[in-house]
């Protein structure tokens, strides 16, 4: 059994999530990447995408929209704008979250955005399927 | 000289007051014991951010390629003051002192031959700046309903300055709102926002955050959308500082009131006693030198 790490999930509100994981994918932005105990030091920007929290050995799934995430061997602190827990997600909030998103996508001017827009889409798409 | 019945009508009033100054208090320190509580959740966010911030951007050595965000667009010329303040009165000076450091810097700027630009989140900072500086408010924002603010409302108002920004609408950005220092201490504060006032990292957190931190996509990429980020956080603090600075306000100013309302009952008490006193005797001797006469 792999060591675990301290997980954290910081919404500019609060503080979201704090405890001690063995296991966390985590949807970067140059593509999904795990991060178990010990880990290299890495700073990567997010893309939204969905948290897979491995903790004493049950999963978590959260949905995260944008954000960052440091990584320490010791620690991985996500802070994300806005996060969902994906069991707690309704279908209206997913409606409303999609709303949002196609009016971002419609108003997005430069790529970047185009195309944090259209993954937020196709990521709400596939959670409410 | 006042009928006895005017006066107790006027103590009666007074009272009324006190109970409704006294209430308002109340409600005043329940609302600031949230606030607090809002602003000191949202801390660990900022500081994450800012010692990332910081590391970063100290490694930025080439003036020319970085992020106008961050090393500004190279002018000067411009200046947008975006000055936060509350909804409501009945709080002492908060408000006017806010408006008053916006007003002091922005009468400095203009004399400096440079353009001011105004923007008001609040209502009481837009009535307060009207009047002299009105020409110069180009925009005007407030949250009047708004029960809890949350991220949103902040990731708005920044999402307006960025696009301003873009625009070349202005070319430095500062904010102006309340720093919450204790419930009695508020502290007016200018906060320049663009070019980022970047927070200078310790030197030892810097150098083994550059050190060792690898960059996804790029340390630019990050960079930049770190600065675009930083935006909204600091915005969000300031609206967070500013509703724990204005209960904070409310409540002492609530305070003194309910104080001078009791005083004043006080005294209107004694002199309505006295009153009342001097009119019984005056009866009396009326009734003796009555009854001598006869």
């Amino acid at each position: 059994m792999a060591g675990t790490f301290r997980f954290e999930l910081v919404s500019p509100e609060r503080v979201l999530m704090s405890i001690d994981a063995e296991q966390v994918v985590v949807p970067g932005s140059d593509g999904e990447f795990t991060v178990l105990a010990g880990h290299v030091p890495v700073i990567s920007t997010l893309v939204p995408g969905v948290l897979d929290v491995t903790a004493g050995g049950v999963h978590k799934r959260l949905f995260v929209k944008s954000g960052f995430a440091e990584v320490d061997p010791a620690r991985l602190t996500v802070l994300a704008e806005k996060a969902y827990d994906v069991a707690d997600m309704s279908a209206a909030t997913i409606a409303a979250e999609l709303k949002t998103a196609e009016a971002e996508l419609a108003a997005a001017k430069d790529d970047t955005a185009k195309h944090m827009a259209d993954t937020l889409i196709g990521e709400l798409k596939r959670l409410s399927a | 000289m006042a009928s006895l019945k005017d006066m107790r009508n006027r103590i009666a009033s007074v009272k009324a007051t006190r109970k409704i100054t006294k209430a308002m208090q109340m409600v005043a320190a329940a609302k600031l014991r949230r606030s607090q509580e809002a602003a000191t959740a949202a801390r660990p966010y900022a500081e994450r951010m800012a010692t990332v911030l910081g590391s970063l951007a100290s490694k930025v050595t080439d003036k020319n390629s970085a992020s106008p965000l961050l090393v500004g667009n190279g002018k000067d010329q411009v200046h947008l003051l975006i000055v936060m303040t509350a909804e409501r009165g009945l709080c002492g000076g908060f408000n006017s002192n806010i408006a008053k450091l916006a007003r002091s810097d922005a009468n400095r700027l203009i004399a400096a031959g440079k353009t001011v630009k105004i923007m008001t989140v609040g209502r009481k900072g837009a009535d307060n700046l009207r009047r002299d500086l009105g020409r110069n408010i180009v925009e005007r924002k407030d949250f009047q309903g708004v029960r809890q603010l949350t991220f949103a409302h902040a990731e708005g108002l920044a999402k307006r300055v960025r696009e301003m920004f873009e625009a070349g609408d202005f070319d430095v950005a500062t904010l102006y709102f309340s720093e919450f220092k204790s419930v009695i201490a508020q502290k007016p504060t200018a906060l320049q926002l663009i070019p980022a006032t970047v927070p200078e990292a310790a030197p030892d957190a810097a150098k083994g955050a550059s050190a060792i931190h690898e960059y996804e996509p790029s340390e630019e990429e990050v960079l930049g959308f770190l600065l675009s980020r930083n935006i909204s956080t600091q915005i969000f603090r300031g609206l967070l500082e500013n509703s724990a600075s204005f209960y904070g306000a409310q409540m002492t100013a609530m305070d003194n009131a309910t104080r001078n309302a009791g005083d004043m009952i006080n005294k209107l008490t004694i002199a309505y006693n006295r009153q009342r006193q001097a009119n019984i005797t005056k009866e009396l001797i009326e009734i003796i030198s009555g009854a001598e006469a006869v």
